[in-house]
C-alpha cells in the first residue's frame, strides 16, 4: 500500500520509516497539526532540549494543566525510552540509514487529543520479549495496571537504567489508553519498533 | 552531621536533607535519564543520620514530575526511612497540587508499600 501525503509533510517521514509511521504522519496531517517532530541520534543533550521546547510549547497550547502535565509525563518516559532502548549499533549494521539518524519521534495534536509517536531500531531477538512485555500492559484495564505497577516497583530488581521496566505500565496508566505498537522489518537482524500513545 | 543542600535544575529536585531539625525535603521535579547517582547518597546519608535522628522526623515530598527512573530510587529513599523508624517517629508529607490525581495516586501507591505514617496534602499551587 502506497501512502500519498502532501509535500509539506514529506520532511516530516524522512528516512527512518514504515508504513505505520507514514500513515500515522498522513492521518495527523489531515486535520491534525504536527507540533514537533524529531529524526536522528537521541543523545542527552538533544533530550534535554526537547524536553524544554515541548514544556514551552504545551505552555502555549494546553490550557488544561492536568493534561499538559499527563502529556509531558509521558513524553519523559517516552524519550528516554528511546535514549535508553535505540540499539546504536543498529545505525551502523544498517546500510539504508544514515549512522546519526537512529530515533524518531513525533508529537501531534488532532480533535484535541494528543499523538505521539516514537520509533527505533531493535535487534530481533529482543520483539518476543518486548512484544509480550506490551500484550500483558495492554490486557490489563486501570485498576490491574495500578496493581502491576505497585508489583513491579517493588520487586527489587532494576534496570541498567534504574527504571526496571516501569516504563510502558507508567504510559499506560497515564494516558489511559492501549499502547498502540507495530513492529515492521528491516534486514535480517533488526526491526523497527514504534510505539503510539493517545493522550 | 552535616546537611545536604542541592538546588534543583530542570531535571533533578531541590533536597534539604537537615539533621538537626529533623526536617527532610525533596522538592521539584525528578526526571534524571539515570536517577540511581542521584538518589543513592540520600538514601546513605538518612542510613547515617538513624544513628543520631532527632525523636521526630517530618519527610516533605513536594514533586512535580518524577520518572520511573526516579520511583524506584524514591522507594529506596522511602524504605531506608522504614528501616530507622524505630529511632525516630517518622511523618511522610506527600504534597500534591490540586487535581493532580496521578500524584495523589503515586502517593497511595507508596503509602501501601511502605510502612511509615503517610499525610497527603493537596496544594493549590506548588
Amino acid at each position: 500500500m502506497t501512502v500519498q501525503y502532501p509535500l509539506y509533510l514529506q520532511q516530516i517521514v524522512n528516512s527512518l520509516t514504515s508504513e505505520v509511521i507514514k500513515i500515522f504522519i498522513n492521518d495527523m496531517g489531515n486535520g491534525g497539526e504536527i507540533l514537533h517532530d524529531f529524526e536522528g541520534e537521541i543523545t542527552e543533550v538533544v533530550l534535554t532540549q526537547t524536553l524544554k521546547n515541548i514544556e514551552e510549547l504545551l505552555e502555549k497550547t494546553e490550557e488544561d494543566f492536568k493534561k499538559s502535565r499527563k502529556v509531558y509525563n509521558i513524553l519523559v518516559e517516552a524519550l528516554q525510552n528511546l535514549y535508553h532502548h535505540t540499539d546504536a549499533q543498529a545505525a551502523v549494521v544498517l546500510d539504508n540509514c544514515d549512522q546519526k539518524k537512529t530515533a524518531k519521534f513525533i508529537l501531534a495534536l488532532k480533535n484535541e487529543e494528543y499523538n505521539i509517536l516514537a520509533a527505533n531500531y531493535i535487534v530481533k531477538d529482543n520483539i518476543p520479549t518486548l512484544k509480550s512485555k506490551l500484550d500483558k500492559v495492554n490486557s490489563l484495564e486501570k485498576d490491574g495496571l495500578r496493581e502491576l505497577y505497585k508489583e513491579v516497583l517493588n520487586n527489587g530488581q532494576y534496570s541498567v537504567h534504574g527504571g526496571g521496566g516501569l516504563g510502558m505500565i507508567d504510559i499506560a496508566r497515564k494516558s489511559g489508553n492501549k499502547l498502540e505498537y507495530d513492529f515492521s522489518d528491516v534486514n535480517e537482524d533488526y526491526g523497527l519498533f514504534t510505539l503510539k500513545i493517545k493522550v | 552531621m552535616d546537611p545536604i543542600k542541592i538546588e534543583g535544575t530542570p531535571k533533578t529536585p531541590t533536597v534539604n536533607f537537615n539533621g538537626e531539625s529533623g526536617v527532610l525535603e525533596i522538592k521539584g521535579r525528578s526526571i534524571p535519564e539515570n536517577a540511581v547517582e542521584f538518589y543513592k547518597p540520600l538514601v546513605d546519608w538518612i542510613g547515617s543520620y538513624g544513628d543520631s535522628a532527632k525523636d521526630t522526623t517530618q519527610v516533605n515530598v513536594q514533586l512535580e514530575y518524577f520518572n520511573t527512573s526516579s520511583s524506584k530510587c524514591i522507594l529506596d529513599v522511602f524504605k531506608k526511612l522504614e528501616s530507622i523508624n524505630g529511632k525516630t517517629s517518622i511523618t511522610i508529607n506527600w504534597h500534591y497540587e490540586e487535581d493532580d490525581e496521578d500524584m495523589l495516586e503515586a502517593g497511595e501507591d507508596y503509602q501501601a508499600i511502605i510502612n511509615i505514617p503517610f499525610k497527603m496534602i493537596e496544594m493549590e499551587e506548588m
